[in-house]
């Protein structure tokens, strides 16, 4: 590998992912003292939390009530006043369990860097389903459209079906709308709506209808979605003939669940578990968000997806036990901010929709149990 | 089978069995806020904006909010900061004939002053045709609008928004 | 309009520098610093590529560069992942058939 001149090759700690994850670690990290590198493959950071123009939820610590855009910005200056080096325009493309990165700057420049301590908070890709005429153009991911509308400001079409009833399908469903396209309908395969409630209100009330207990049959056109064809299913999941219902759209976006980017935790040789509710296989960790491979450390959707205001708090849980594994803070204070943000963690863990989470939580934290010991 | 969970807008009912929604006593006390947040989500923004102290989430954050309307002012604070745009004010003894809303609008175009809209019920439904009295922005609404419509006080137990133009 | 030149948070589009490309010799105008899948789309593209097997047409579908659809020949390389790659002035984009070849090779 080519040795990039004048360039450090060494850091206390390297961040992969410059998502609301990664940038609160960055700022835990580098506030107790740390040499980090903060790493990410787009050309700005911030991961997905730009797209993010509505506001969150939570309460004041978790900045409820500010826009995800907002806080954003905020924690870039955060990581602008702590100098964090951050390297853009950059993948990682593997790393090994002795901490060696091999990373590609501008897709030019390969070079190898290592660390004391590395933290993976690559976050999550959308899923996907298949249908008669998905492949056509106008057929994209939810976050997708979001990105083209909030961060791009281009509308990918102009009358929207929405697959997915959850908080990212009605979220994404009211900013299509914001940004000035229509939205045809919601579809859900479930008997009910995923979502908060207060976001299907807000797009009910705008005139959408929902179509519970339904899924996409086809989407029609020659080289563009032009209609789209929807079926009720029955109590089996089967598609009940003569339910069709054709819908004008030239886009049709899917929300149908995300998958933690967990690559570069598999080449390290962290564990794994399966849970479908936190999107298939995430990392074994323990309650300091250390994976099972000593030095290595995740924080947000790809430790198991939930949402931005989690993400952060893991980010910070994960900077701060990183600090305190290199000795930068004492035993007292790593432990009083560690409850700090458990507490918070746990209010946004609870209610109806929140329990569940948690509980998927509980289950890889479970399996992380064994081994705080091998780290103590 | 919850209405919420499957057209997508709370009924009536299942907002009369949620307790920051008003009684019919209660709208007729003037402008008040009228909170429509049926189901326990982490969020309490409403009681930490409210000046008065008029809102209670309280331990865990999950709690449905509650309002001491006796407190409430109807300055409208709170509905511009639930994130889950879930508050509008009524005042139903705006005039003889008219009650008032005022809503979070964050669409665009804006209507203008005196303009002639379209109220929508929480489906959507076109419902009747109001004025819009005055649109006010802050920078503490962090662009959010609140947009006050006169309409046939009738209808204000179904009135939750205008239809966008 | 396709382009969102005002918005209720994001406020009026204040970008204004504009660069030409070429997608498949037809000169366009895209907007300093954009991806060129928005560049494209703005511009009423939304087919970029065909199917190698069944001569399909294909355009964004993840727009964070993950799941490669909407990869194009750009200034004659193959396979660019244009939702995550920028115009720049001058830049030739072209609808990429198949898997597309490596010129020079």
């Amino acid at each position: 590998m080519g040795e990039a001149s004048g360039k450090m090759n060494n850091y206390d700690v390297v961040i992969v992912g410059a998502g609301p994850a990664g940038l609160a670690a960055s700022i835990e990290a580098a506030g107790a003292g740390a040499r980090v590198l903060l790493i990410d493959e787009n050309n700005k950071p911030g991961g997905q939390l730009f797209k993010q123009i509505h506001k969150f939820f939570g309460s004041r610590e978790h900045k409820a009530g500010t826009r995800g855009i907002n806080i954003g910005t905020e924690l870039l200056d955060d990581t602008e006043k702590l100098n964090i080096e951050v390297m853009l325009n950059t993948e990682v493309c593997g790393l090994t369990p002795d901490k060696k990165i091999w990373i590609i700057e501008n897709k030019e420049i390969s070079r190898e860097i290592t660390a004391g301590k590395i933290i993976i908070a690559t976050g999550a890709y959308e899923n996907s389903v298949q249908f008669d005429g998905w492949e056509l153009p106008g057929v994209m991911g939810a976050g997708a459209a979001q990105t083209m509308i909030n961060l791009n400001r281009v509308l990918p079409g102009h009358k929207v079906l929405m697959l997915g009833s959850g908080n990212v399908g009605v979220i994404v469903s009211y900013q299509l709308m914001q940004a000035g396209a229509e939205v045809a309908a919601i579809v859900e395969a479930a008997p009910t709506l995923g979502g908060y409630g207060v976001h299907t209100a807000k797009v009910a009330r705008a005139g959408v209808p929902f179509y519970t207990s339904h899924t996409i049959k086809r989407a029609h056109g020659k080289n563009r979605v032009e209609r789209v064809e929807i079926v009720q299913l029955d109590s089996n999941w089967k598609e009940i003939e003569g339910t069709e219902k054709i819908f004008d759209a030239d886009t049709i976006c899917l929300a149908v669940g995300l998958t933690p980017m967990v690559e570069l935790i598999w080449l390290a040789g962290c564990k794994f578990t399966f849970i479908g509710s936190m999107g298939g296989y995430v990392p074994v960790h323990d309650r300091y968000m250390r994976t099972t491979v000593d030095g290595i450390y995740v924080a947000g959707d790809v430790a198991g997806i939930e949402e931005a205001s989690t993400a952060m708090e893991e980010g910070r849980l994960a900077g701060i036990s990183v600090a305190y594994d290199l000795n930068l803070i004492d035993d007292a204070q790593a432990e009083k901010r560690i409850e700090e943000i458990w507490t918070k963690l746990d209010s946004l863990r609870c209610g109806q929709f929140g329990e569940k989470r948690k509980t998927a939580k509980d289950r890889i934290l479970e399996e992380g149990e064994g081994m705080i010991l091998c780290h103590a | 089978m919850s209405c919420l969970k499957k057209c997508g807008a709370p009924s009536i009912e299942e907002l009369r069995a949620s307790p920051g929604f008003p009684t019919e006593e209660d709208y007729k006390t003037g402008n008040i806020a009228v909170i429509e947040c049926i189901e326990q989500i982490p969020c309490n923004p409403c009681e930490t904006s409210c000046p008065r102290g008029a809102i209670n989430v309280g331990n865990p954050i999950t709690n449905l909010p509650t309002i001491d309307l006796s407190k409430c002012t109807g300055c409208g604070i709170c509905v511009v900061k639930c994130p889950g745009i879930a508050i509008h004010l009524m005042d139903i003894n705006y005039n003889e004939d008219s009650a008032m809303i005022t809503i979070p609008y964050e669409y665009l175009p804006l209507p203008q002053a005196n303009d002639t809209v379209t109220l929508v019920d929480r489906m959507g439904k076109e419902v009747c045709e109001g004025k819009v009295e005055k649109i006010l922005s802050s920078k503490a609404y962090d662009l959010t609008k609140l947009i006050k419509v006169s309409f046939d006080k009738k209808y204000y137990e179904e009135i939750i928004s205008i239809k966008r133009i | 309009m396709t382009r969102i030149k005002d918005h209720p948070i994001l406020g009026k589009d204040t970008r204004e520098e504009i660069v030409t490309i070429t997608f498949d010799g037809k000169e366009i105008t895209a907007l300093k610093g954009e991806m060129i899948a928005s560049a494209l789309i703005a511009n009423g593209v939304h087919s970029f590529r065909y199917t190698e097997k069944h001569n399909k047409p294909r355009g964004i579908y993840c727009g964070i560069g993950r799941c490669t659809d909407c990869v194009m020949i750009v200034d004659g390389i193959p396979n660019v992942r244009t939702c995550v790659t920028e115009v720049k002035d001058g830049m030739k984009v072209e609808t990429q058939y198949g898997r597309g070849e490596w010129k020079n090779e």
